[in-house]
C-alpha cells in the first residue's frame, strides 16, 4: 500500500506499511540517511523532521498520518533563511562532536526560531530539552541558537 | 591501569611484530597512488631502508597522506572517529610538521590494517585516551617525511639545494621561485624516503595549540555525514536479533509463522549469539518491517542454567563481602584507625551503567566465498577483524573492515569479544548456508541497546578512616568490591594476584598521602561488563574525592588548601590543575548567592589532570549544579577547541551519572530499563555553564578523551554536602535526597 505525500517539495510515493513510521521511509525507502534513528520511542529527538513546518519525531509517526502533507529534512533545511542560519550558527561554533544527534538538533532549533524568532535561554530549553546528546555539546547548541537568532533580526 | 601494557599484550596474541624495545615494529614506504603523492608506515620486520625499496606488497590503500595535484592533502586518520576529535587533531599534526595549507587539509578513516595499528599498541584500536599521546611523533614524522621529499623535488626543479628552500602554506620557494605541493606531489615520490627527520620545536608551531573547528562540521550540520548505520549496497537486507531475556540463555521454541506473514520479513533463523547464548535473526527488506517481524514473533526461552542477577540482592552481597578480607592491591598500617580521634566509616554504592551512544549498535557485513567484508564504526578494528575472521573459518586478512564514523561509543565499540560483529557474523553464515547471498545490516533498537549488557560494573566501596584534629590521616582501610572487566577475557593475563586494576585506579595510585590499604573482592555476576568513558574512575575518584572533601569539613579545613597539603610539591600537574580552576572560579573570592556553595574535586586519569570547581544549590529538595570552573592539566593542548568540547561533553556526562534513573538494574536476571524513558540521560535544560581552561605546556599531549569526567560528580557532591552536612554516597542521587 502506498502512501503519498512531499518531501522537501518534491512529490514522493511510498510501497509500505501504513504504519512505517516516516522515519524508516525517509530512510530505507528513500535512501535520505540524514534523519537519524536514535531510540523509536519519541525520547531523544535524533529523528526529528519538520511536518508543516513544525519540528515532528519521524519515529512514530506514521506514513498514513502524513498522507498529503509537507515533510522538511536535514538534507533542504539550509533552503530557507532559518535553516541556513543555524547551519552556518552550527559551523562558526564547531557545535557538532559525534554529531549523530545533530540533524535533529538543527531541525529543532530552525522550528524554534521559525516560531520564535528570539528565544531566551529558557525557551530553548523547552523547546531542545528533547533533544539528546550524549557528547555533551548543549551549551553550543544554545549558543548557536542564540547566534542564529541574530543573524536572522 | 598501565593501558599500554594491557593492549601491546593483546597485540601479542595477535601476533603484532615487536621490535627489541618492546614497540611494534614499523616502516615508512611509499605507496602508490593513482596520482599525486602517497606515504605510509608499514609494520613490518623490515629495515626503513628496505622498505623503502620493497615493492608495494599491500593490497591495502594503507597510505596515511596523499597530495592531489591540486593540493589537496588528504590525511588518513588511524582511529575511529567519535565525537572525540581525532579526524581533525592527527591532520594537524601532519600539516604542522608539513607547513601546509590548513584550508587544504581533508581527512578519512583508515580500515583495518597492519598499517594502521597504533605505534605503541601494536593493535589497532581507539580507547584509554590515547590517540594524541601516543600518534603525537607518529603523525608529526609523517609530515615531516613527506615535507622533506616535497622540498627535496622543489629543490631539484629550482636547481639550488633544499636548504635554501622555505615552506610556508603548502608552497615551497626559494629566492622567487615558487611552487605549491600540489605541482611537486607526483615527482616527489620518486623521492627516498628519509629515514631520520628532525620535528619542529614547539614555540614554531603554527597550527599545533590553535583552537582549529572540525573539519567534518559542514558534513555533520548538513546530514551528509555517513555513519555505520547508514551503510548501503545494492540489494542489502536489514537484520534484527530477538535475544533471551536473561544473559546467555537460550532459545527454546519459536514459532516463526506470523513473523514470516509480515510483508518484507524474509528469513526468520535461530542463531548463537554472544555469551553462548542463542536467539533469532530476523532478515527483511527495511528496518520496519524487521521490527514488524520481531514484534510477531512467538519464543520461549531456557533460562534454565543461568545466573539471573537480582540488583537489591547483589547490593547486600556486595556491602556484605565489603566488610570481608579481600585480595590485597595495597598494604598499609591500619593499626591506628580503631584508636584515631576522629573516624570515619563509609560505604559507597555505584550501579551498572550503559554506555547509550545516540547511534545504536549496528553492523554491515557481506560474507563471500572467502572473503567478508565488514562496514562498522569500531574503536577495536584488529580485535573485531580477528574476531569475525575466527566465527567465520576464515583468516583475518580475509576480513575486509572498513572503519565508518560512529555517532558516539564511550567504550561500548571496544568489546574484546566483539560481540555485536560476532554475531552479525553467525547471522551472515546462516543466511549464506541458507542459500542466500548479499549484504545484511544488523541494527540495534534502542531497547536492544539498554538491555545489550556489556556496562559500567556496579561497584561497593567501604573505606574506613582515621585521622586527628588536624586531618592527618593516621590509617586508611579501603576495600572495592565489583566484578572485573578483564577476567574472562583475553586481557584477562594483565589480572595480578586476581587484582583487575580497571577497578582499583584512581584509588591504589592515589597523589594523596595516605598510608592507604586496599583490598579488593572481584565477585562473578551473569552481567556483561566493560570500560565507560574513564573506567575504573568513574567510581574510584567519586570515593577519594569526597572522602577527601569530608576530612577538610570535619577537621575545619579548606577544602583546597587540604587538597594542596595533601598532595605536596610532588604532584605539580595536580596542583597547576586546581590551581587553575580556584583562580578562575573566584573561589574564596567572589560571594555566591545565599543557598549556593562550591565544590571542588582534583582528578588525575589517562595521564591528564582535570580539577573542577562547581557552584551548586538546593532547589525544592534536589540539588542543582549551576556552574562549572575546570582546570585542564593534559600537557600541550593539540586542539584547544576539541580539549575544552571534551571537558564540557565529559562534565555534562559526569553530572548525568548523578540523576536520578541513571542506572542499569536487574530483577530476576531481566534488566529493568527499556529505553531513555527509564534510562535517564542529561539532557539540555540540565547543562550548566562550563568554562574550560587548559594550563600552558610544551610537554607532548596526553588524553582528553575521558580525564574530564570523574572530577565532576564528586565535586558536584562536595558543594551538596557543604549545604546539607551529608555527603551522597549514592549514586545515582535519589530524588528528594538533597
Amino acid at each position: 500500500m502506498a502512501s503519498s505525500f512531499t518531501v522537501n517539495g518534491k512529490a514522493v510515493n511510498v510501497d509500505a506499511d501504513p504504519s512505517t513510521p516516516l522515519l524508516w521511509a525517509l530512510r530505507d525507502n528513500l535512501q535520505m540517511t540524514g534523519t537519524k534513528f536514535g531510540c523509536g520511542a519519541a525520547l531523544c529527538g535524533a529523528c526529528t523532521v519538520h511536518l508543516n513546518g513544525a519540528a515532528t519525531r519521524s519515529c512514530i509517526t506514521p506514513i498514513s498520518a502524513v498522507a498529503g502533507q509537507k515533510i522538511g529534512t536535514i538534507e533542504a533545511v539550509g533552503e530557507g533563511p532559518a535553516g541556513k542560519a543555524v547551519q552556518a550558527a552550527w559551523i562558526k561554533h564547531d557545535v557538532a562532536q559525534c554529531g549523530y544527534c545533530q540533524s535533529g538538533q538543527i531541525m529543532g532549533a530552525t522550528a524554534l526560531l521559525q516560531s520564535n524568532p528570539k528565544p531566551s535561554d529558557a525557551d530553548i530549553d523547552a523547546a531542545m530539552s528533547g533533544n539528546i546528546c550524549r557528547c555533551g555539546t548543549y551549551a553550543r547548541i544554545r549558543a548557536a541558537i542564540h547566534d542564529a537568532a541574530k543573524a536572522l533580526a | 591501569m598501565q593501558y599500554d601494557q594491557l593492549m601491546q599484550r593483546l597485540g601479542r596474541e595477535l601476533d603484532a611484530s615487536f621490535d627489541d624495545a618492546g614497540l611494534p615494529r614499523r616502516s615508512f614506504l611509499k605507496l602508490t597512488a593513482a596520482s599525486g603523492f602517497a606515504l605510509g608506515v608499514f609494520p613490518m620486520a623490515m629495515s626503513p631502508a628496505q622498505a623503502a625499496e620493497a615493492p608495494m606488497a599491500t593490497r591495502q590503500p594503507s597510505a596515511f597522506i596523499r597530495i592531489d595535484k591540486d593540493g589537496i592533502i588528504t590525511v588518513l586518520v588511524n582511529r575511529l572517529e567519535f565525537g572525540q576529535g581525532v579526524q581533525t587533531g592527527l591532520p594537524m599534526l601532519v600539516a604542522e610538521e608539513m607547513d601546509a595549507d590548513w584550508s587544504k587539509v581533508r581527512s578519512e578513516l583508515a580500515p583495518a590494517g597492519d598499517a594502521y595499528k597504533d605505534p605503541n599498541f601494536g593493535i589497532q584500536m581507539t580507547g584509554g585516551s590515547n590517540t594524541m599521546h601516543n600518534s603525537y611523533l607518529q603523525y608529526r614524522e609523517l609530515g615531516a617525511r613527506a615535507r622533506l621529499m616535497l622540498v627535496a623535488t622543489a629543490a631539484e626543479r629550482f636547481g639550488v639545494r633544499p636548504e635554501a628552500c622555505s615552506v610556508s602554506a603548502g608552497v615551497v620557494s626559494a629566492g622567487n621561485k615558487r611552487a605549491g605541493f600540489g605541482e611537486l606531489a607526483e615527482q616527489a615520490m620518486q623521492q627516498p624516503v628519509p629515514t631520520s627527520v628532525k620535528l619542529k620545536h614547539a614555540n614554531a608551531f603554527k597550527i599545533i595549540g590553535k583552537p582549529t573547528g572540525r573539519l567534518d562540521a559542514a558534513a555533520k550540520s548538513s546530514g551528509r555525514q555517513s555513519y555505520g548505520i547508514d551503510a548501503q549496497a545494492p540489494g542489502m537486507k536489514t537484520v534484527l536479533i530477538a535475544r533471551p531475556p536473561v544473559f546467555g540463555a537460550k532459545l527454546a521454541s519459536m514459532d516463526a509463522a506470523k513473523a514470516k506473514a509480515v510483508k518484507g520479513v524474509l528469513g526468520v533463523f535461530e542463531v548463537p549469539l554472544d555469551r553462548g547464548a542463542s536467539g533469532v535473526a530476523i532478515v527483511a527488506d527495511g528496518y520496519w518491517p524487521a521490527k514488524m517481524g520481531r514484534d510477531a514473533l512467538q519464543t520461549s526461552w531456557n533460562t534454565e542454567g543461568v545466573e539471573k542477577v537480582d540488583s537489591d540482592k547483589q547490593l547486600a552481597a556486595y556491602r556484605a563481602l565489603a566488610t570481608q578480607p579481600g585480595l590485597v592491591a595495597r598494604d598499609g598500617d591500619t593499626s591506628k584507625i580503631a584508636g584515631a580521634p576522629k573516624k570515619i566509616v563509609a560505604e559507597y554504592s555505584f550501579p551498572y551503567l550503559a554506555h547509550a551512544p545516540m547511534e545504536p549498535l549496528n553492523c554491515f557485513i557481506d560474507l563471500g566465498e572467502n572473503s567478508c567484508s565488514v562496514q562498522v564504526g569500531s574503536q577495536f578494528q584488529t580485535v573485531d577483524q580477528a574476531n569475525v575472521a575466527k566465527a567465520l573459518g576464515l583468516k583475518p586478512e580475509q576480513v575486509q573492515l572498513t572503519t565508518l564514523m560512529a555517532g558516539g561509543g564511550f567504550g561500548r565499540r571496544a568489546v574484546p569479544s566483539s560481540d555485536y560483529l560476532f554475531e552479525a557474523a553467525n547471522i551472515a553464515k546462516a543466511w549464506k548456508q541458507g542459500g542466500n547471498s548479499g549484504p545484511l545490516k544488523i541494527v540495534w533498537s534502542r531497547e536492544d541497546d539498554i538491555h545489550g549488557g556489556y556496562y559500567r560494573p556496579a561497584h561497593v566501596h567501604r573505606v574506613e578512616a582515621g585521622f586527628n584534629e588536624q586531618g592527618e590521616v593516621l590509617g586508611w582501610k579501603h576495600t572495592i568490591v565489583g566484578q572485573s572487566i578483564l577476567i574472562g577475557t583475553p586481557f584477562e593475563s594483565m589480572v595480578k594476584n586476581g587484582i583487575d586494576a580497571t577497578a582499583t585506579e584512581g584509588v591504589a595510585d592515589t597523589p594523596y598521602r595516605i598510608a592507604m590499604h586496599l583490598e579488593v573482592h572481584h565477585p562473578k555476576a551473569n552481567v556483561p561488563v566493560l570500560w565507560w568513558r574513564s573506567v575504573g574512575n568513574t567510581h574510584t575518584a567519586y570515593v577519594m574525592e569526597t572522602m577527601i572533601d569530608e576530612l577538610a569539613r570535619q577537621t575545619g579545613q579548606d577544602p583546597v588548601a587540604y587538597r594542596r597539603a595533601m598532595l605536596g610539591e610532588k604532584h605539580k600537574r595536580h596542583l597547576a590543575a586546581l590551581n587553575l580552576a580556584v583562580e578562575k572560579s573566584g573561589y574564596g573570592k567572589k560571594t555566591l548567592p545565599a543557598g549556593q556553595a562550591f565544590g571542588v574535586a582534583v582528578h588525575e586519569s589517562f595521564n591528564s589532570v582535570v580539577a573542577y570547581v562547581v557552584e551548586a544549590s538546593i532547589k525544592d529538595g534536589e540539588p542543582v549544579l549551576h556552574r562549572v570552573t575546570a582546570g585542564v592539566h593534559c600537557n600541550l593542548a593539540v586542539n584547544p577547541l576539541s580539549v575544552a568540547a571534551q571537558v564540557q561533553g565529559a562534565a555534562l556526562m559526569g553530572f548525568g551519572t548523578t540523576l536520578p534513573g541513571a542506572e542499569i538494574t536487574l530483577k530476576d536476571g531481566v534488566v529493568q530499563q527499556n529505553n531513555f524513558s527509564e534510562y535517564t540521560v542529561a539532557r539540555i535544560n540540565q547543562m550548566p555553564e562550563v568554562a574550560v581552561h587548559i594550563v600552558p605546556s610544551n610537554e607532548p599531549p596526553t588524553g582528553m578523551g575521558e580525564p574530564g569526567l570523574p572530577a565532576l560528580a564528586p565535586a558536584y557532591a562536595n558543594a551538596i554536602a557543604k549545604l546539607t552536612g551529608k555527603t551522597m554516597r549514592q549514586l545515582p542521587f535519589k530524588s528528594g535526597a538533597g
